[in-house]
């Protein structure tokens, strides 16, 4: 029973990132209908540039933050390459963004090689009913929750946020209304970047990151973001906590082999079911 | 002293001439229509007004605000009614998006607030939309196709409000209609387009009786 908590505790801390990596793609592809397939690599590159920082000397919160923030700057980047040029189709920017991604990683193996890194999180072992768990898992948890309480506030309750719904709901009548939509769209993918950063490090001190672990928080990032047809960031949550859990689990009881296929065929199931209900994901977004 | 004046504009898509050097002024406190069928470019011209669509060539200049309601209502369908208004006035800044003076103008909105814009029908979904455009303190509201795809008695009620709005604030509207009978008898003054050009123009009352009109767009138009 305390193997089980454990599992599930550690696999929400987990879960959290992929939750935190899916929302971002659901901020962007609301906003922009552009499905960014570089947002692993906010993650990667906000990891790598945290263990930088620690090695330089500067302290914990503010090392992670910096990063956060570059991670943030970065996804504005990706978005005036993909989305800059006015009348870009979303999936032609879809492809820009494949292209950046391949490009980040030549530029993650130059400024910091190709090997795994890591740096300290929280130290110290919890007790949970029980369980013991790296006191880290739990830091994940508690800064998710209240982010993700903070984008809900912010897409519900300020002028901006309604702004960037609104961008999602009509872009035409936003335009109507007086709406800058690119730059909307530029928000997006800095909001993209800054969520994509934050799951890199949150979870890099309990899993290594290497220039190419974008990958696993791509598919499980997507996996968790189609579940709520790439347009429900609430659901995201709900489904990257229950990948990771999922994940956990069956790792935990000895087939760790299969966890990215969990994801790939979370995913597929998804989208076939949407796609029988609905048309293709990409229009279930209008 | 007049607010909108377009001169020579034309408008072209990728080749396709829209608008073929159109004329038209609108001066402050009047309300005018346009009158044409479908694809007559009618749209075109209120998008070029709007900023949405660049001219080929000629000239337009507003004096003020211009807001629009768009053709076929274009509500955020999944914000609330007040998320919708509030939106109106997003060129104002934060003060300048209170919606309670809205309400008081249009207050079958009020028990619609907190409803998603997507689930009303379409003629609260009009009012949204005048509300909204409303919303951008305009000193020209444009009204694209007001009546179309409502029911008689609905488009009756949105015509008071319009009215309305027009005697007691003096508002400038240009008002867009496939309905002639409606736009004649609202307006003081109307513009027939027909294939991108002006063919028509002068007095509501004597359009009303003019024999080109009558036979083009009056005929079916008895109820
Ligand atoms: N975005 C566009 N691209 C190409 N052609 C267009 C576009 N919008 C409108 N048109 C064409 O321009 C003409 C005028 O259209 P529009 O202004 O919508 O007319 P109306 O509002 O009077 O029905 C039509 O022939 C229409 O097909
Ligand atoms: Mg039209």
């Amino acid at each position: 029973m305390s193997d089980f908590l454990g599992y599930l505790l550690t696999g929400l801390g987990i879960g959290a990132g992929f939750a935190l990596v899916g929302s971002g793609l659901v901020a962007i592809y609301r906003v922009t209908g552009v499905v960014n397939f570089a947002q692993g690599a906010f993650a990667v590159l906000a990891a790598m540039l945290t263990s930088t920082l620690l090695t330089a000397g500067l302290p914990h919160v503010l090392s992670e933050l910096a990063a956060v923030a570059v991670a943030a700057v970065v996804g504005v980047l990706v978005g005036i390459v993909a989305i800059g040029k006015p009348g870009t189709d979303p999936g032609t920017s879809l492809i820009i963004t494949l292209g950046l991604g391949v490009f980040a990683y030549a530029v993650e193996i130059v400024l910091w090689g190709d090997q795994p890194r890591s740096f300290p999180g929280l130290p110290g072992v919890a007790t949970v009913g029980g369980a013991r768990i790296q006191a880290h898992y739990l830091l994940i948890l508690g800064v998710t929750v209240p982010v993700f309480l903070a984008l809900a506030a912010f897409f519900s309750r300020t002028d901006l946020g309604k702004a960037l719904s609104a961008c999602a709901s009509n872009r035409y009548a936003a335009r109507v209304v007086g709406i800058d939509v690119r730059r909307m769209g530029l928000l997006a993918f800095a909001l993209g970047g800054a969520l994509g950063g934050l799951a890199g490090v949150l979870t890099t001190p309990v899993q290594q990151v290497t220039f190419d672990s974008d990958v696993t928080l791509i598919v499980n990032g997507f996996a968790a973001a189609v579940l709520g047809g790439l347009t429900r960031p609430g659901v995201a949550l709900v489904g990257g906590l229950l990948l990771g859990v999922a994940q956990t689990l069956i790792a935990g009881y000895g087939w760790g082999a299969y966890q990215l296929e969990v994801a790939l065929l979370l995913m597929l199931t998804v989208m076939i079911v949407q796609a029988a209900r609905s048309g293709p994901v990409r229009e279930a977004a209008r | 002293m007049t607010l909108v004046s377009v001169s020579s504009l034309t408008v072209r898509y990728s080749g396709a001439t829209a608008l073929d050097d159109v004329s038209l002024h609108l001066d402050r406190s009047e309300m005018v229509a346009l009158i044409g069928a479908n694809g007559a470019g009618k749209s075109t011209l209120v998008k070029v007004l709007s900023g949405l669509v660049a001219p080929a060539s000629g000239q337009v200049t507003v004096n003020g605000r211009l807001a629009q309601v768009p053709e076929g209502r274009e509500v955020f369908a999944d914000l609330s009614v007040d998320d919708n208004l509030r939106l109106g006035g997003w060129r104002n800044g934060r003060r300048g998006r209170d919606t309670t003076a809205i309400y008081e103008l249009l207050p079958a909105l009020v028990p619609l607030r907190r409803r998603a814009a997507g689930t009303l029908s379409g003629g609260q979904q009009q009012m949204v939309a005048i509300g909204r455009a409303l919303m951008g303190r305009p000193d020209v509201l444009v009204i694209d196709e007001l009546s179309l795809g409502l029911a008689p008695l609905v488009v009756e009620a949105l015509a008071g409000h319009l009215r309305d709005l027009h005697r007691d604030r003096g508002l400038t509207v240009l008002l867009i209609e496939q309905n002639a009978r409606l736009a004649l008898s609202l307006c003081s003054r109307a513009y027939v387009l027909e294939a991108g050009r002006i063919v028509l123009d002068g007095d509501a009352p004597v359009l009303a009786r003019d024999e080109r009109l009558t036979a083009a767009y009056l005929g079916g138009h008895y109820e």
